[in-house]
């Protein structure tokens, strides 16, 4: 995993409640048994119409926007477990998804992958998505050591939450393998001692 | 001292190891593996060189991207084919017990670990699906996890976890005739948005939910995901431990004493505090319908969809018009292109026997496609012993073979673009059953009515003298 301590950058606006899994990859792409090709089919449906042609409505095809973080309304990433999602975004090259509340699996999956979630109160989201509106090329700094996340032109900031051990993760990019390897004799005393029915 | 809850118990004996920062790393008692979920982990595995830690403790079938016809054949479509084969092949390696295609035990891996008894209460059980939260019906603290966890659980058979918050959700009193399992959760999801269980891990209770048979249980629990919750559970009580006696895997003799004995201390004491406590009556509840594109977008089934309102609402308009439908409509009476009966939610031997029961004598409108997709091998062979599959097919249905199918449309059993399909499912999303296709979530009982009518309609007023079996 990639280490994570901090970015400035453009943001993307997707102002929409419960953006699912399902939108943010379709599980018709789910057939690969590797982590390659995702980013291509990220928020596929969205993206392109039927027939394949690009929807210029949909902010990723739209040139004015660009950037590697991802700003999204209330409860993003809901539903199917699926990792792919994670891997989707960033293989499309974002590292930082704002919003206003994130479903449980996805930030676990998000955080694993070496994508910063930062969950900020809905004024201050409100605030990003009217920064962008105004200024598409506005700069956002997203500092993971210091917990904060910063509207540059505005100066506007806040803090954000993240577990301990997941910020050590993400900072040094070790992954959660080592460290429940490093248990293994706690581990088979925790075995040699259950009863199991 | 104050009593502990069911969670609180199954996760303190759990806890291997306390890290100083508070996280926690938990042993996973059984871990379920199907195609979609676990190539790149076991891959992981491979690349590090590790082995898996207890291949005795995974359960591992094929069911997201398996066909539902002619099962017997090689799959058709080369990219699903691939991740079976992998899935298989996988196994080999590390000699893991493979239910595949053909395999007796074969199923949607939420179906079969119960059926098998080796979902059982005061256990930790992890999949890499949302839905495993579905095994929490027997009392045990089951939740999806990524492919990441995945590996780590190949691995370590442990994960890092911070214990969640804690939620009870009491459902007291009598359902109305009709109502079942499938209506309580749609109900409750409604109720509570689908992020309004995020950070929780919630204990359903109360007499309607001790009146659930095992099945009703599991579709409650099944959808606990769908409210944000990383999980659900119910209390094991009699009807658990009736439903696991004798079968595979289950403990036998003296070990069943014991294992009861255990299991009757599990739930949560009288003086036990969660963090957050809700209840509602089960007379309220009728039977629902979802409009919408999220599994919270439901009316009960002789209500409008709801008004736009003053306040601009651009989910509801945006969701309204992928739908097709307008606000203020009534979805009884809107007609409908396929039923599909299936998926971890409603495929378990009860469900098809709710919908036999309607059917039986009645032929399904003659422009609507219905698909029975039975959750597992054994749930199609007690299904076909007990005479359903024909009661199906003289009704019209096509009765297939058991896998996820049409809940999420990984397979051929699609849904085309625009068609109104109503689905024993799990999630109305966009494009969820196929691209462009609409999904309307409903009970076992509302889609075997939807089938017959062509259309939505409330069963308790259509073919009164019909569904007096259920």
């Amino acid at each position: 995993m990639q280490p994570f301590d901090q970015l400035t950058s453009t943001a993307v606006p997707l102002p929409i409640e419960n953006v699912d899994t399902d939108q943010i990859i379709p599980a018709r792409f789910l057939k690969a048994i590797d982590k390659a090709g995702f980013g291509e089919n990220l928020f596929r449906d969205w993206r392109f119409d039927r027939d394949g042609s690009e929807n210029m409505q949909f902010v990723l095809n739209n040139p004015s926007y660009s950037g590697e973080i991802l700003v999204a309304g209330t409860n993003f990433g809901c539903g199917s477990s699926r990792e792919h999602a994670a891997w989707a975004l960033y293989q499309y090259g974002f590292r930082v998804v704002v919003s206003s509340f994130f479903a449980d699996i996805f930030k676990n999956n998000a955080l694993n992958n070496g994508i910063l979630t930062v969950e900020v109160d809905p004024e201050f989201l409100d605030n990003i998505f009217r920064e962008i509106e105004n200024d598409p090329d506005a700069m956002f700094k997203v500092d993971l050591e210091g917990q904060y996340c910063k509207i540059l032109s505005t100066g506007e900031e806040t803090t954000f939450d993240i577990d301990p051990y997941k910020k050590q993760c993400l900072l040094e990019g070790k992954d959660d393998i080592d460290y429940l390897l490093s248990l293994d004799t706690k581990i088979s005393t925790f075995e040699a001692n259950q009863k199991i029915y | 001292m104050v009593g502990k809850t069911l969670f609180d118990k199954i996760w303190d004996a759990h806890v291997v190891h306390t890290t100083p920062n508070g996280s926690q790393v938990l042993y996973i008692d059984r871990h379920f593996v199907h195609e979609v979920t676990s190539p790149q982990a076991f891959a992981e595995i491979g690349a590090k060189g590790l082995v898996i830690r207890q291949p005795g403790k995974q359960t591992v079938t094929a069911d997201h991207n398996v066909p539902t016809i002619h099962q017997d054949r090689p799959i058709t479509e080369a990219m699903s084919r691939q991740q079976v084969a992998t899935l298989g092949e996988n196994c080999a390696i590390h000699g893991l017990t493979y239910y595949g295609l053909g395999h007796e035990n074969q199923g949607i891996v939420h179906v079969i670990g119960p059926e098998l008894g080796l979902t059982k209460p005061g256990m930790t059980i992890v999949c890499g699906d949302s839905h495993t939260s579905t095994h929490g019906a027997f009392g045990c603290i089951a939740f999806g996890i990524g492919t990441s966890q995945v590996a780590q659980v190949f691995a370590s058979q442990c994960l890092i976890q911070r214990k969640p918050k804690t939620m009870r959700i009491t459902v007291d009193g009598e359902l109305q005739e009709g109502v079942l399992a499938k209506d309580i959760i749609l109900y409750l999801i409604n109720k509570l948005g689908t992020g309004g269980a995020t950070g929780y891990f919630v204990e359903y209770a109360g007499s309607a939910i001790r009146g659930l048979s095992m099945e009703g249980r599991m579709t409650v629990c099944n959808m606990s995901i769908e409210m944000g919750a990383r999980g659900g559970l119910i209390a094991p009580d009699q009807t658990t431990f009736d439903y696991l006696y004798g079968r595979d895997n289950a403990p036998v003799g003296t070990d069943w004493d014991d294992a009861v004995a255990f299991w009757r201390s599990l739930p949560t004491e009288d003086d036990a505090t969660f963090d957050l406590e809700l209840a509602f009556q089960a007379e309220d509840i009728e039977p629902m319908v979802t409009y919408g594109t999220n599994p919270g977008m439901s009316v009960k089934i002789n209500e409008p969809i709801p008004e736009l309102g003053d306040t601009p609402n651009p989910g509801l308009q945006k969701s309204l018009d992928y739908m097709g439908l307008e606000p203020g409509q009534m979805m009884k009476g809107k007609e409908i292109d396929y039923v599909f009966i299936g998926s971890c939610t409603n495929a378990r031997i009860e469900d098809l026997r709710i919908v036999a029961s309607y059917v039986e004598g009645k032929t399904k409108d003659p422009n609507t496609i219905v698909w029975v997709i039975p959750g597992s091998k054994h749930v199609e062979k007690q299904a076909i012993s007990e005479g359903l599959d024909v009661i199906f097919r003289n009704a019209g249905f096509e009765f297939r073979q058991p896998g996820c199918s049409a809940c999420l449309g990984m397979n051929e059993d699609k849904i085309p673009a625009g068609a109104y399909c109503v689905s024993t499912s799990n999630r109305n999303f966009e494009g969820r059953q196929g691209q462009g296709a609409r999904t309307i979530l409903v009970s076992p009982l509302t889609a075997a009515a939807a089938a017959i009518a062509g259309k939505i309609v409330d069963f308790r007023t259509a073919n009164m003298d019909t569904y007096a079996a259920v």
